[in-house]
């Protein structure tokens, strides 16, 4: 009991020390708040943009100098032949670099080719670079992701597999972990909306996918602050996967309904079909937008809220901005294995649709 | 951004979270009607939901 009283005091010390030694810190720096303001607004922007280096952190010390922590990547260019260099030669976007008698530099995440060491980048009425934009290969911090997320899955599901064969078909260790999941793929997901009869062929694309966007989602959550799918490329690409295979596999059926829908008079079935065409496109175009936005929309949202806390910089706003961004942190949790699980569920909705046969003669 | 724009993609927006709300509802009263179709409820409800969303992001966006 005497313990416990005597921590209290102890605590309010602690508490005290923070707060004067917090104090200190903004006589030091000063800045007026709405500057403040639009430094917040910047780095969520940054934020929401790829990146040449990887960069962890960075911060302003004491001699008003920029600091950033990280590791550069590599820079892969092609203009009149490959051109790989480190893009620590760009000094995080701040100089030119020089690579075989051509210079290069980083305009608004892009790469762009400037005249000289000091070249500029110019921009026309819309504040549009007009300067030459070489062919960029390059493994940016978005790219270093999905290599590692892919890594992940390759040791992740090579352990499941020998766990079943060392162990008489027992599952073991990771198995055992990730069996309940891929069951579901399999069960809830997957037979329902394919079918019994097909379902099999598209098993490992939808795993895939199920996985690659929950791993991907659950790393922009880290502190790393990496995040891929709010990258509408990538989105982009896995939608016209979707799309590719459900244009592929469709049967006579699926464009039978999309051309000539049976089971309306004929001047319906003109007016259907370009309608149902274009429906094709729209359903991987809603499959892309929907775990873009998703994702954006939560980061932001997220990052607006911890930028609140630099902003009241007063116990009680402060408080509850971190006690806002905490929950909102368990919530993106669940949204990010949700938009796998609906971006796996819709497409396997697609393929059904692709796949589906008509035993019965049909009046629709 | 102009004004009419916000408004708009404001308007959309109550839409579909009155649309989202609408499945929200429905969905529990019918898992309350029938809890053993919990599971397959709850499908339905995700897809329907998602769905909508979509439509309320691409609102977002054309602003």
């Amino acid at each position: 009991m005497r313990r416990k009283i005597s921590l209290k005091p102890i605590t309010l010390l602690l508490l005290l020390i923070t707060f004067v030694s917090y104090g200190k810190e903004q006589e030091v720096h000063g800045e007026p708040k709405t500057d403040r303001k639009t430094e917040i607004k910047e780095y969520i922007q940054h934020h929401l943009k790829d990146s040449y280096d990887f960069g962890l952190y960075s911060y302003t010390s004491d001699e008003g100098e920029d600091k950033h922590v990280g590791f550069p990547l590599p820079v892969i260019l092609w203009d009149n032949g490959l051109k790989v260099f480190s893009s620590s030669k760009f000094h995080h976007g701040e100089s030119v670099a020089e690579v075989g008698g051509d210079f290069y530099k980083v305009h608004h995440s892009k790469i762009y080719k400037v005249d000289g060491a000091d070249g500029k980048i110019l921009e026309d009425d819309h504040h549009h670079a007009t300067n030459e934009k070489p062919f960029d290969f390059s493994i940016t911090k978005n790219v270093s992701l999905i290599f590692l997320v892919f890594g992940i899955m390759f040791f992740m599901f090579s352990r499941m597999a020998k766990s079943y064969k060392t162990n008489n078909g027992m599952p073991k260790g990771t198995g055992r972990l990730l069996e309940p999941i891929v069951l579901y793929v399999r069960d809830d997901i997957a037979r329902p909306n394919i079918g019994e009869k097909h379902y099999k062929k598209y098993m490992s694309y939808l795993l895939t996918v199920f996985f690659f966007v929950w791993i991907v989602n659950l790393f922009g959550l880290t502190p790393i602050g990496m995040n891929v799918t709010n990258n509408i490329a990538i989105t982009l690409c896995l939608a016209l996967m979707t799309y590719l295979i459900t244009t592929f596999s469709g049967n006579k059926n699926y464009w039978k309904h999309i051309f000539w829908m049976p089971g309306v008079p004929w001047p319906m079935k003109i007016i259907l079909a370009p309608i149902e065409l274009l429906g094709t496109i729209i359903k991987p175009f809603a499959l892309m937008i929907r775990l873009y936005a998703n994702i954006t929309a939560g980061h932001v949202v997220l990052m607006s809220i911890v930028g609140m806390i630099f902003l009241f910089q007063n116990w009680l706003g402060s408080g509850l901005s971190f006690l806002l961004a905490f929950v909102l942190a368990i919530l993106e949790l669940l949204v990010a294995a949700l938009q796998a699980y609906i971006f796996t569920v819709l497409s396997a909705l697609y393929f059904g649709m692709a796949v589906e046969e008509h035993d019965h003669e049909e009046g629709h | 951004m102009e004004i009419p724009a916000i408004v708009g993609a404001g308007l959309v927006v109550i839409g579909a979270g009155i649309g989202i709300g609408r499945i929200g509802g429905s969905a529990m009263d019918a898992i309350a009607r029938q809890p053993e179709a919990t599971g397959k409820i709850q499908t339905a409800m995700l897809i329907a939901a998602a769905l909508i969303e979509g439509i309320g992001f691409a609102a977002l966006f054309a602003v």
